[in-house]
């Protein structure tokens, strides 16, 4: 009879690296899809053309080469990271250029007349975005921005491919000394819908205690 | 008789291949309360939004307060404004819109309060002072921490009024402030107008279709065709013996679609 306690021990430490990759990405993609997402919006030829190269790049190839690069081709000329660090900068740029098209979106999407009204009330163009506009843009990007949470949270998977040792890496670790394929990956099954069901809730209240008493910016 | 505090000199104004004004020019003085009245697509409302700095001149000089709007003096030469001039010069002007464009994520307080707060550095306590009182005046002080989608059209135009007049503009603009507006919520909103034309020496510009209102408000009246003032004057001549022919048909129409001269 196998000792389940001690392989369920590897699989929540395992649990533990995703998720502390999934909060560490998460952070970082919010920053560069701000960055990038009001980067395109930016007055400057060159914001807005790095800004661009940015977003098209990391949207345009797969997380799996990004994560090769970052692990094994930058040491190369002299950037060495950690495993970790290596997935977190892979996985937040990879997010943050979806999260910056959901940001400038949202920015877009808000009335010509609050952009007027910040004119007349003679807000500079950065007091307006912080004070009008992006709070009400911000309750626009939130649903999406809990799907890319999500998306990032599964593809924390792949830095297993990295030598992180995070759920996926334990449940494999789990199967190949068992054999046994069954209960290694249904319990990361479930942790793993647990983990993206306290994304999904987090965001919906935060989402609904947003929208209090606001409205014209969803109909 | 002091200098006039607007003064527009034949400026030119087109939308694509659309001529909304062209060669225009007038002038406002100190305290005058004005009426602009005409079809739409006439270029009233223009001239609002390009006091306002909300949409450029294509040519011509506008002088506000004895300054260049559109232009800064540097070693005797006039160059293009820019965006440093024209907050400067924003702050002698504001102005209310025919849909409010209130921020509907603050309350009605942090409407009014929020752009003395960033633009003047006003500390929080005194703008919200000044707020109230404000707020007191147009009659919406018990509302203060309501949010704009709790209110009715006519409260959201008076406080847009309210976070127009907070920083303190010596124009005020009002473009169609009673257009969007249920017809029992209009008299709420010209009764604030009424008593800020009795209680202060603002200079205001007006565009309205209540010619009724226009008539008892301003000094002086302007009706525009097609980019020109056609015909202005007193608002009893314009109203009552309106001289020039368009005049005459637009008022004409108006009265046949029910309002009140």
């Amino acid at each position: 009879m196998t000792d389940w306690s001690g392989y369920l021990y590897l699989i929540l430490q395992g649990a533990l690296v995703t998720v502390e990759l999934t909060l560490m990405g998460s952070v970082l993609a919010l920053i560069m899809a701000f960055v990038a997402g009001l980067g395109r919006l930016s007055r400057f030829f060159a914001v807005r053309a790095l800004a661009t190269a940015y977003i098209e790049f990391f949207r345009g190839t797969s997380i799996f080469v990004q994560l090769f690069w970052v692990y094994f081709v930058l040491p190369l000329a002299g950037f060495e990271l950690t495993p970790l660090q290596a997935g977190v900068l892979g996985l937040g740029l990879n997010v943050g250029a979806y999260g910056a098209e959901v940001v400038r979106g949202a920015v877009q999407s808000i009335g010509k007349e609050q952009y007027e009204a910040c004119v007349a009330l003679n807000l500079g163009r950065w007091q307006g975005m912080r004070h009008v506009i992006l709070p009400q843009a911000l309750l626009l990007m939130l649903p999406t921005f809990g799907n890319n949470a999500i998306e990032l949270l599964k593809a924390t998977s792949v830095v297993s491919l990295i030598s992180l040792a995070d759920m996926t890496f334990q449940a494999n670790i789990v199967r190949s000394q068992t054999g046994n394929t069954m209960l290694p990956f249904a319990t990361i099954l479930i942790l793993y819908f647990a983990m993206a069901s306290a994304i999904s809730w987090g965001v919906r209240t935060l989402e609904r205690r947003m929208a209090r008493g606001l409205d014209g910016v969803r109909t | 008789m002091s200098a006039p505090i607007i003064k527009i000199d034949s400026i030119a104004k087109s939308f694509g291949a659309f001529k909304v004004l062209d060669g225009l020019s007038m002038q406002v003085m100190p305290g005058e309360k004005l009426a602009l009245i005409g079809p739409s697509g006439s270029g009233k409302t223009t001239i609002l939004r390009i006091l306002m700095t909300l949409e450029r001149i294509d040519g011509g000089h506008i002088q506000i307060d004895g300054e260049h709007l559109y232009h800064m003096e540097r070693n005797g030469q006039l160059l293009p404004a820019d965006e440093r001039h024209l907050t400067r010069m924003r702050q002698k002007i504001g102005m209310v819109f025919q849909l409010f464009n209130l921020f509907p994520h603050k309350c009605v307080l942090d409407n009014v309060t929020l752009a003395p707060m960033l633009t003047k550095g006003t500390p929080r306590a005194a703008a919200e002072k000044r707020a109230m009182e404000l707020l007191d005046m147009v009659g919406m002080a018990d509302k203060a921490k309501n949010m704009p989608a709790q209110l009715s059209g006519g409260q959201k135009q008076r406080v847009a009024i309210a976070r127009a007049l907070a920083l303190s503009p010596k124009i005020m603009l009002f473009d169609e402030v009673t257009s969007a507006l249920d017809p029992e919520l209009v008299e709420e909103v010209l009764n604030v107008m009424r008593k800020l034309a009795a209680e202060t020496d603002m200079t205001m510009l007006l565009v309205t279709h209540e010619m009724g209102f226009a008539h008892d408000f301003a000094d002086r009246v302007l009706f525009f065709d097609r980019g020109r003032i056609v015909e202005e004057g007193k608002p009893d001549e314009i109203f009552r013996h309106p001289k020039q022919e368009r005049t005459q048909a637009f008022l004409k129409k108006i009265i046949a679609a029910g309002h009140r001269v």
